[in-house]
């Protein structure tokens, strides 16, 4: 029996970012001993490099705002792929969500009649997203950390421990969901700075891990984002949906190599930047889809009317949403017609006073004073495509943010898929972090107040092989059967480097089948040399080892992107296939499901050559009548079939 | 413009560790965790360092750079010639746990010990009505990515393990002043008072104003000009502060 380090709670949360500590807040507020597992220090989630705000129709700015707008736009934006139903939760609870973080002190930017300002961003039809400068996920996170805070402190008043009811298990990773049968039991990990393995039981887990960016090479995401909420589920038998949707931001930083993918937040076109090519012509007008042509302006004077005037004024195709944007500037690059270092420009110096630039866009001026002696006051940034966002993910009851098929198990955020559809619009993550977030802790402390005193087991033999598992890379010259004599360990980090390039190359943002067919068979050399990984040194604070029992869910997560990827033959949001360049109606209501080959979640029982991975199609729920009704039939007749329309 | 690097890099643990000799590429525009990832992938696979961001939004990756309390993940390369010796070094203020690691858990002590915002009672969510001249002040300070080098640097607990039980650092003494002049924060009706609490339980008296702290926040938040000095300014009526009374003499002399 391996020895670990146990512990029992009601509730555990994967993930301390935005919708994680969010969970962590509800789980703790309806009674439950609750857990939070964060990978990195507390308060360092990646949630804290959001930029422009969330997205909230509090109609603060525009008092023509409301639910059914947002949840039109979330529609659209989304090519009508979305789970409706948590579009509409999504769209419907996101102010009460924005105005409850101002009660735990939370202080976003203000209007002139002291509310909470809200500016313009890609695909929303008014001014939605609350925000403080540039730097509202900072916001947002710290706000939610200092209510954790304010609960353990009246913990300590009531029990005289901060950690009676709510405790932080800061650097320590998850690497399986164990489970009693059918039903979720608790979690396994290690510790990130002792290197000692851990076991929290637990009758309800909640993922909040977040993205997969970090199985690109030109990813906004930080070191963290390896896909481990996405594998997890995987792994404990939960079905992922959309995951051959991406979304490349438009805008990251091309310039210098070393700080290539950095985000640079949507808010500068939102506050009035532009987009032009070495020609100097700014080239969105070209690209306006048909789907969006009755809402975009078809000139620059109109386009620059419509910042003072929306009532009369079209908006500037600038503020397309981000997947239109992007494929934009990537077609532009491809035309040589791109900057010195493979982008485009993006200019708000002749656009805004320099004091106002400062003002709005103050981590903005830094970030490229500091990295790229850029000055934006002054001069326009280059920027360029940037894998910045997973809109696939755990498979989940909508109302409930349960994982369909693993009682117990929950998700919320960037790891649970359907909320956004094909594409995300800019703003609708910190507000389904919120929303989802919420809803997980909430349902999960339901489930676990209906067990009463039978809770599922923790069964040893399960510790064990994990346990193996994860101590595997050590030993991987040693004893691994696999390894022909003489041959040396695989180094991880040339590993995670070929899996990045791979996935940029093969599966990015322009996508051809044979391309992909490539990918998944490096995929599968890949896989097969991780087993081999190994590392040096012992087990305290080893970054090597940590990045060995990542791989197995980047590579996971990988294929199931390439899979569904190459299944997909037609172009919708964050999916463009150059051999399929059109939108297919037929495709519309599919969602590709991707499900674990070996049922038993034993990875090392697959067969390598064959992958990991199965997918089946699964057409979505008919949309409610009402909610079809806030549309006009012709706009729903270029994303609904004729059949589906049938009254 | 690629070229070799001499770095020098501490590793070792509680018990005890050195300086450790690295040469390394170094490429154009590349900031100094650039080089410790390279270190990590060709030369010390084990090398501890936390980061996250790489964009200067987290405040993972601090340490000191010859000395200085830096972020490596704004610390240019081309700040130093090619022939310049690099030194990274952990931390000095916490104990190390391992390389460039080391136990921040006296932040995290003690941000639990200021007192959280307290919600003004008979304002429902929704109602809070605040100008944005009004929150500014707070909001400077909330800019705060909690690297922690202000904690670092300051020399009232850098190299007086015993003043870190009465003393909660410029982080913390920061937090208390953003709270005090949040336009909404109820503490005086339920009887707190936020300045009391710095002198009293927080230990504002230590400070002695050198700006230590100003100087090395990568965000550039005045700490001590902003939030240390109000905060001391408006302890005084209650405390007496000798600096503070020093101060007052010096820059009100007509």
């Amino acid at each position: 029996m391996t020895q670990v380090e146990r512990h029992t709670y009601d509730v555990v949360v994967v993930g301390a970012g935005g919708a994680g500590l969010r969970a962590a807040i509800e789980a703790r507020e309806q009674g439950m001993r609750t857990a939070v597992i964060c990978k990195s220090l507390f308060g360092k989630a990646h949630t804290v490099m959001a930029e422009g705000g969330i997205a909230a129709s509090m109609g603060n700015a525009n008092s023509n705002d409301n639910w059914e707008v947002h949840f039109r736009d979330t529609m659209r934006g989304g090519k009508f792929l979305n789970q409706w139903r948590m579009a509409e939760l999504h769209a419907r609870e996101a102010p009460d969500r924005v105005w409850e973080l101002e009660t735990w002190g939370a202080l976003f930017d203000r209007t002139k009649d002291g509310r909470i300002s809200q500016r313009n961003f890609g695909g929303h039809e008014y001014p939605r997203l609350a925000h403080v400068g540039d730097r509202t996920g900072l916001e947002l996170i710290r706000t939610l950390q200092q209510k954790i805070v304010s609960l353990q402190q009246e913990d300590f008043a009531e029990f005289g421990d901060y950690e009676a009811r709510l405790k932080v298990f800061q650097e320590c990773t998850v690497t399986r969901v164990l489970k009693d049968g059918p039903a979720v039991s608790g979690v396994f990990g290690y510790i990130r700075e002792s290197g000692r393995l851990f076991v929290i039981e637990s009758p309800a887990v909640v993922l909040a891990t977040g993205g997969i960016g970090k199985s690109f090479k030109v990813t906004s995401n930080s070191w963290e984002y390896t896909g481990d909420g996405h594998a997890l589920a995987l792994l404990a038998g939960a079905p992922l949906i959309n995951m051959e949707f991406i979304q490349f931001h438009p805008t990251g930083m091309v310039w210098p190599p070393s700080v290539k993918g950095i985000l640079v937040t949507e808010s500068v076109r939102g506050d009035g930047g532009v987009l032009r090519n070495s020609d100097g012509k700014r080239f969105m007008f070209d690209y306006i889809p048909d789907v969006f042509k009755e809402k975009y302006a078809q000139s620059e004077q109109e386009a620059d009317g419509w910042y003072a005037d929306p009532a009369t004024f079209r908006r500037p195709p600038e503020l397309l949403p981000r997947d239109e944007v992007a494929r934009a500037i990537n077609s532009e690059v491809k035309a040589g017609r791109g900057t010195p270092h493979g982008g485009v420009f993006l200019d708000v110096s002749t656009r805004l006073p320099a004091e106002e630039i400062k003002r709005r866009l103050p981590s903005m001026h830094h970030q490229f004073k500091e990295l790229a002696d850029v000055d934006i006051t002054a001069e326009p940034m280059e920027v360029g495509p940037t894998c910045h966002y997973m809109m696939g993910g755990v498979d989940v009851e909508p109302d409930t943010a349960a994982a369909r098929g693993v009682p117990g198990l929950y998700a919320a955020g960037e790891v649970a898929g359907g909320m956004h559809g094909s594409n995300r619009l800019g703003g609708n993550s910190l507000s389904d972090l919120l929303v989802f977030g919420r809803r997980a802790g909430l349902h999960a402390s339901e489930y676990v107040a209906a067990l009463g005193t039978g809770r599922p087991a923790v069964p040893e033999d399960q510790i064990d092989s994990a346990a193996a598992e994860a101590l595997r890379p050590f030993s991987a010259e040693a004893s691994d059967p696999d390894l022909p004599q003489g041959q040396v360990a695989e180094n991880p980090y040339t590993l995670h480097q070929e899996l990045q390039q791979a996935m940029n190359d093969l599966v990015g943002i322009i996508r051809r089948a044979p391309e992909m067919e490539e990918a998944l068979s490096r995929l599968t050399d890949l896989r097969m040399r991780s087993r081999r990984a190994g590392v040096e040194g012992h087990r305290q604070f080893n970054p090597g080892w940590h990045l060995a029992i990542d791989l197995r869910n980047m590579l996971l997560v990988s294929e199931c992107v390439a899979r569904a990827a190459l299944e997909r033959t037609e172009s919708r949001g964050g999916h463009t296939r150059e051999d399929h360049p059109g939108m297919d109606r037929t495709w519309r209501k599919v969602n590709l499901v991707c499900e674990l080959s070996d049922p038993s979640g034993g990875l090392a029982d697959t067969d390598p050559e064959r992958g990991q991975v199965t997918l089946r199609r699964r057409d979505m729920d008919p949309m409610r009548d009402d909610l079809l009704a806030l549309f006009e039939k012709e706009e729903l007749l270029k994303y609904l079939t004729d059949e589906e329309l049938a009254p | 413009m690629t070229y070799t690097a001499h770095f020098k890099v501490w590793r070792g643990d509680a018990d005890g560790g050195d300086l450790n000799d690295y040469q390394v590429e170094v490429n154009e525009g590349e900031v100094v965790l650039d080089i410790i990832h390279r270190l990590q992938a060709t030369q010390a696979s084990d090398l501890a360092v936390r980061w996250n961001c790489k964009a200067g939004k987290c405040g993972s990756c601090s340490a000191e750079i010859n000395g200085r309390p830096s972020l490596l993940c704004m610390t240019r390369m081309s700040v130093f010639t090619a022939d310049e010796t690099v030194t990274v070094t952990p931390m000095r203020a916490f104990p190390v746990i391992r390389d460039l690691v080391t136990d921040v858990s006296f932040n995290y002590a003690k941000a639990r010990e200021v007192p959280a915002f307290v919600p003004p009672a008979g304002l429902k969510p929704g109602e809070y009505r605040m100008q944005q001249q009004d929150v500014e002040r707070s909001q400077e300070f909330r800019k705060c990515i909690e690297c922690f080098l202000c904690q670092d640097t300051c020399h009232v607990v850098r190299d007086h393990e015993e003043n870190k039980i009465a003393f909660s650092g410029p982080r913390f003494l920061m937090r208390i002043a953003e709270l005090d002049m949040h336009p909404l924060d109820a503490a005086a009706e339920e009887g707190l008072d936020r300045k009391v609490s710095a002198q009293d339980d927080h230990g504002l008296g230590y400070c002695n104003i050198t700006k230590c702290c100003t100087e090395v926040c990568p965000e550039h938040i005045k700490i001590t000009d902003n939030a240390l000095i109000p905060l001391k300014e408006r302890a005084v009526d209650r405390k007496y502060d000798p600096l503070v009374w020093l101060g007052n003499k010096i820059l009100r002399r007509p």
